[in-house]
């Protein structure tokens, strides 16, 4: 019982420390976000114009 | 038993005329090899190409071997690699390589090369025209172009012990080979994503076709070698890749799995149920989760056959030795980085952006799928996939995914640079870009394993190139330091 209870509560010093690792993450996430968002901006830049009609152009003749 | 394995890729590459009404593959392909050649083009020597013939031991009746189109252009370059059109593509083959790494380097020279000539054809075009290139395998159309890998292979060991261990292998492999395709081709099931570009497009397990009812395993025997001692094994059953990683495992691997099988080290049989099946099964689970039918009872994934196949190479470097495979250095190298792709194949395949394409070019399109809410068969997926692939280096997808960092590169830029011009000095593609180099004018006509030379006086000299490791730079280097003529040149050799 006494195990349980301590497994339930952790001590307040615990806590605090575990409520600041929970909040870290976001602020990395972020600057991951950030710089996906910036790539996929790049790429937009440079993206053909129409994308069905360049797809639908884009034809092979068979090769090896 | 186990030859060195001698390795060189070649590539069709996919080709777009820009801004023409009526776009001709063929001569887009042509003026992207005219443009690129400065110095007077070799005319290739036919004599003994031979695709017909099936390593099987017979030729074939009613199969249909690719044609060799002899009127086409043709070039070697000072590389020592063949620059020319085939089935209206612009091809590439890599010079003769003796390792993985030094073929990664070739293989991106190759792209330079393409580069360079789209750069050059602009220069004879109309304006507003544009000749692109793209280095995939499907219009996601029903075509497919390929990229082969070429290994020096023992004659003596039978054909079909071969056949019975590369199914298995080339079913599985496509896990860290394969360079991701939006959807299914060729009658294959409806897929959103798949691992490679190829899969669909198998439809036989072995045979000598190329373009049509392609096998997973080819029988085309053309050594261009000593054909008593060497077999060419002639793989098309791979995909185009851009990232340096999947190239290096690519052929890293299937060099050391050939050497193994040559010396009897697969002991138990790894053979699966339905080759042509299971390869669209692994292709079609980017989750690589799937299971595949083994012929002696049991499934298992994908990953775990390749684990299999990595304990047997683990077993044959500590027996052995990897002399046969580029040596200890690389041939670790390739042990251990397949080792860490495999793990990250079975935890999390994410974790392999920017060394695997299938994976690079997944995270892109979930990335623009998130941001954008768009569907699995929005065109602008495809045209992602697509522009993945783009030769041109401000056009290219994964270019901007190098220059953004997200990218791991096995070879120094500088590297690849030279390798355009400069010939591998490990292998007879020394000798042959050397002679191109130094004496252009006097080379009638060039094979993989012949030269022939104009000395200036009759008759034409034919110099047999049988070895490919012989004509390396420790070789035949003080030779061209010493001879200052073609004449002097085959007068030594002679001798």
């Amino acid at each position: 019982m006494p195990e349980r209870e301590q497994k339930k509560k952790p001590a307040p010093k615990e806590r605090e420390a575990e409520a600041a690792e929970v909040e870290a993450p976001p602020k990395q996430g972020e600057k991951i976000k950030e710089e996906l968002d910036d790539l996929l901006d790049e790429i937009d830049s440079v993206l053909e114009e129409n994308a069905e009609e360049f797809v639908r152009n884009y034809v092979q003749k068979g090769g090896e | 038993m186990a030859v060195p394995k001698v390795c060189g890729i070649e590539t069709e590459y996919g080709v777009a005329l820009r801004g023409a009404a009526d776009a001709n593959p063929v001569l887009a392909s042509s003026m992207l090899i005219n443009g690129y050649v400065e110095h007077r083009k070799i005319g290739w020597d036919f004599d003994d190409e031979s695709p017909g013939r099936d390593a099987r031991g017979f030729a074939r009746d009613g199969a249909a071997p690719p044609e060799v189109e002899t009127h086409l252009v043709n070039t070697v370059l000072t590389n020592g690699a063949r620059y020319y059109v085939d089935h209206a593509h612009p091809e590439y083959s890599t010079p003769e390589c003796a390792d993985a790494l030094e073929l990664v380097c070739a293989d991106k020279a190759g792209e330079r090369v393409l580069s360079r000539s789209m750069k050059a054809a602009r220069r004879l075009l109309p304006a507003g025209q544009e000749i692109v290139v793209y280095k995939n395998n499907s219009d996601g159309k029903g075509n497919s172009y390929g990229c082969h890998e070429n290994y020096l292979v023992d004659r003596s060991l039978p054909f079909a012990s071969l056949v019975r261990h590369l199914l298995p292998w080339f079913v599985t492999r496509q896990i860290f080979t394969g360079a991701g395709k939006v959807g299914a081709e060729n009658g294959a099931n409806a897929v959103d994503f798949q691992i490679s570009q190829r899969a669909d497009f198998f439809e036989e397990e072995v045979g000598l076709e190329t373009t049509l009812k392609r096998p997973i395993v080819n029988t085309r025997d053309e050594p261009h070698a000593d054909p008593q001692k060497y077999r060419r094994l002639h793989v098309i059953a791979g995909d185009a890749n851009l990232c340096e990683v999947a190239t290096f495992l690519k052929v890293g691997t299937t060099a050391i799995v050939l050497a193994l099988i040559e010396d009897d080290f697969v002991d138990k049989d790894l053979s699966v149920v339905g080759p042509v099946a299971a390869i669209r099964v692994v292709s079609h689970d980017p989750t690589c989760r799937a299971t595949i039918e083994l012929a002696e009872g049991g499934t298992c994934t994908a990953v775990e056959l390749q684990y299999e196949f990595l304990r047997l190479a683990r077993k044959y470097a500590d027996e052995t030795g990897l002399e046969a495979c580029g040596g200890e250095t690389v041939g670790g190298m390739i042990l251990d980085r397949w080792e860490t792709v495999l793990g990250a194949l079975e935890r999390d395949p994410a974790a392999l952006e920017g060394q695997l394409d299938w994976v690079t070019k997944l995270e892109l399109l979930r990335a623009y799928v998130e941001r954008d809410g768009i569907s699995w068969d929005d065109p602008k997926l495809s045209l992602l996939d697509l522009q993945y692939h783009d030769i041109r280096p401000e056009r290219s997808l994964y270019e901007k995914l190098v220059r953004a960092g997200k990218v791991e590169r096995l070879v120094d830029e500088d590297d690849v640079v030279e390798a355009m011009t400069e010939p591998p000095g490990s292998t007879r593609a020394f000798f042959r870009g050397r002679c191109l180099a130094r004496w252009a004018d006097a080379i009638v006509a060039a094979n993989w394993d012949s030269l022939i030379l104009d000395v200036g006086s009759d008759p034409l000299r034919r110099i047999p190139m049988m070895e490919p490791l012989r004509g390396s730079r420790a070789h035949v280097e003080a030779l061209f330091e010493e001879c200052t003529t073609p004449a002097e040149l085959v007068a030594r050799l002679a001798s």
